[in-house]
């Protein structure tokens, strides 16, 4: 029955029961990844092949953000012969990704996660340092 | 989801006057506080958020006035001279050249270095039950170091106690600025700001620039003084020697730092990695060498400069949420325990009910050093594990906080009513610090009449 709610409904009812924390992954230097290793608290809630594909979506997602490709070698150069002033009025490919990224979660959340009583945080909200998983005690079986 | 901010203060409460009348000051803060106004580290900020500099802003009013007075007198008495023996063109290149100075030390002074903010509790809370194996009660335990593999070399990675967590790779804590900037290079006392990854760009264009144009000065002033030598002392030629003299000390010293940052640069390394030779071969270990070098200079000195652009990670004007505003003012205002021998049952049931609310609601904060509160609609349970010698474990509630809070206004009356269940046993056996202030904290929202706490 916890399948059909929906994310408001998950939380109107649910209490925090703990959170866990999905560390970066510094095997590549310093980009911006998580590990994709699913932990054992959440081994009971979500697949593992549900949940290392979102991680790595999101992975995939800040690697896009982060590429030394032509379009921020373009931009770069031209922030700088500009004297950077151009950041003021330009919104950075960095910070459209992010926002792709923010969609994505929401998504995530509302179809995978929520129904399952948990919930992501956008990592950016916690300095892209930790991915937040919020889990959420299930109303059913605390009676 | 964002536009419902979750109120301190319940609205059903505010008619109830005796109570409100007695609002904490935790719930006097009706205007929300943008992040900013809280942040821990010591910076300074202007412009609401928009403009950030280090509290020790060092010498920066020193390196413009340098900047601007040596200019100036270059305009003033070199360039009408030039402009007729020479061309035209040397005030523009002049002043193309100050105007991008100038932008680039703003620039580099008022940005963000790449600061991490610190972790929250709850992630503190985590990484010190992945470390804390042995079961210590110590609060400082000695220090740590994580060993992770890039690109199959071996980096540890520092625990930083003010922040709270394992500092990524390049990162370091700057003690000026009492913040963990990422890709820390210095705390440059020139530009007043540390330069770490997010300004490096800025601070190199502006060490180049400022290159550039304290020899074209230079070589203006040298062009003057030979062209008019016929002419004999005079006051233009006094002045003309002054500026001769700064841009002397100052070409050498700058083309040395440009030299160096532009090494730095091509081997993708940092002022604060170079000086401890935290990659130098003379280390022993055969395979240490920089693991972050692209090994191709170009490539290098693109990753550095024209690498995409970083956002800032600290959010300066976003708000804080309410609830983490007053929890953070009950953190650090710990009540003592007797207030708990004070309560009558009536009340105990009554406010039990609503710190659980006020913690299933949003980001209510409940700092516990020795103790952890688990919200859990089962009383007992959550009695059980009260116990002191319990471990630092998960505290409650740090939630979502927008699509939380903008629940809670609709949905506040049905958690209530799934709250009742609550025993009230819960709230006698609860010796966490933080829960009579909580007592405190909710009661402007108890519908019955109730003694407030003194």
């Amino acid at each position: 029955m916890a399948e059909t709610h929906s994310l408001q409904d998950m939380r109107q009812q649910a209490t925090i029961s703990s959170k866990v924390f999905i560390q970066r992954d510094y095997t590549r230097g310093t980009m911006c990844q998580f590990q994709t290793k699913l932990p054992a608290e959440l081994e009971a809630r979500i697949d593992k092949q549900q949940f290392e594909e979102t991680v790595r979506t999101l992975n995939n997602l800040y690697a896009e953000a982060e590429k030394l490709g032509s379009q921020s070698f373009i931009e770069g150069c031209l922030a700088c012969l500009t004297a950077y002033t151009v950041f003021l009025c330009m919104e950075t490919h960095y910070e459209k990704v992010l926002k792709k990224i923010a969609k994505f979660i929401e998504e995530q959340n509302d179809k995978i996660y929520a129904p399952r009583g948990l919930l992501l945080t956008d990592p950016i909200k916690r300095g892209l340092r930790v991915i937040e998983v919020t889990i959420y005690e299930d109303p059913s079986l605390t009676r | 989801m964002t536009s419902c901010e979750y109120q301190q203060i319940d609205p059903r409460a505010l008619s109830v006057s005796p109570l409100s009348a007695q609002s904490l000051p935790e719930n006097k803060a009706q205007r929300p506080r943008r992040k900013w106004e809280v942040f821990p580290g010591k910076n300074r900020f202007f412009c609401n958020g928009r403009i950030m500099l280090s509290r020790q802003s060092g010498v920066l009013p020193l390196t413009l006035g340098l900047i601007v007075i040596t200019c100036g007198l270059f305009f003033a008495f070199d360039c009408p001279f030039l402009v007729e023996h020479l061309t035209v063109f040397i005030p523009v290149i002049g002043g193309v050249l100050f105007v991008f100075v100038i932008l680039a030390l703003l620039r580099t002074s008022f940005t963000d270095p790449g600061i991490l903010p610190r972790a929250t509790p709850d992630e503190a809370a985590d990484i010190e039950k992945q470390i804390d194996s042995s079961g210590s009660s110590s609060y400082r335990p000695p220090p740590r170091t994580k060993e992770i593999l890039i690109n199959q070399q071996v980096v540890k990675l520092k625990y930083c106690f003010t922040c709270k967590m394992f500092r990524p790779p390049r990162t370091s804590h700057c003690s000026l600025c009492d913040n963990c900037v990422e890709r820390f290079d210095h705390h440059c006392p020139w530009v007043g700001n540390c330069v770490g990854k997010r300004n490096y760009r800025f601070f190199y264009s502006f060490i180049i620039s400022l290159s550039f144009l304290t020899s074209f000065i230079f070589g203006c002033v040298i062009t003057h003084l030979t062209l008019r030598c016929h002419a004999g002392k005079s006051l233009i030629q006094a002045i003309q020697e002054i500026e001769l003299v700064i841009c002397f000390f100052s070409v050498w010293s700058i083309l040395g730092l440009s030299g160096f940052h532009t090494y730095l640069v091509a081997s993708n390394l940092t002022t604060n990695e170079d000086i401890k030779g935290s990659w130098s071969s003379k280390r022993g270990a055969e395979d240490s060498g920089n693991p972050y070098t692209y090994n191709s200079i170009i490539k290098n000195c693109c990753a550095t400069l024209c690498g995409p652009m970083p956002p800032s990670l600290i959010d300066r004007r976003g708000f804080v949420p309410p609830d983490e505003a007053a929890a953070a003012a009950c953190a650090s205002e710990i009540e003592l325990p007797p207030f708990t021998a004070k309560n009558d049952s009536n009340m105990c049931t009554q406010s039990t009910k609503d710190v659980l609310e006020r913690m299933l609601h949003s980001d209510f904060h409940v700092v516990c050093p020795a103790s952890s509160l688990k919200t859990s609609p089962l009383g007992l349970e959550v009695s059980g594990s009260m116990g002191p010698a319990r471990s630092p474990g998960v505290c409650p509630c740090r939630g979502h906080p927008e699509s939380v809070d903008s629940l809670c206004t609709a949905c506040g009356r049905s958690r209530k009513d799934s709250l009742h269940s609550i025993n009230p046993a819960f709230r006698l056996a609860s010796p966490s610090p933080s829960l009579p202030r909580a007592n405190l904290a909710v009661s402007d929202t108890q519908e019955e009449g109730f003694i407030p706490l003194p």
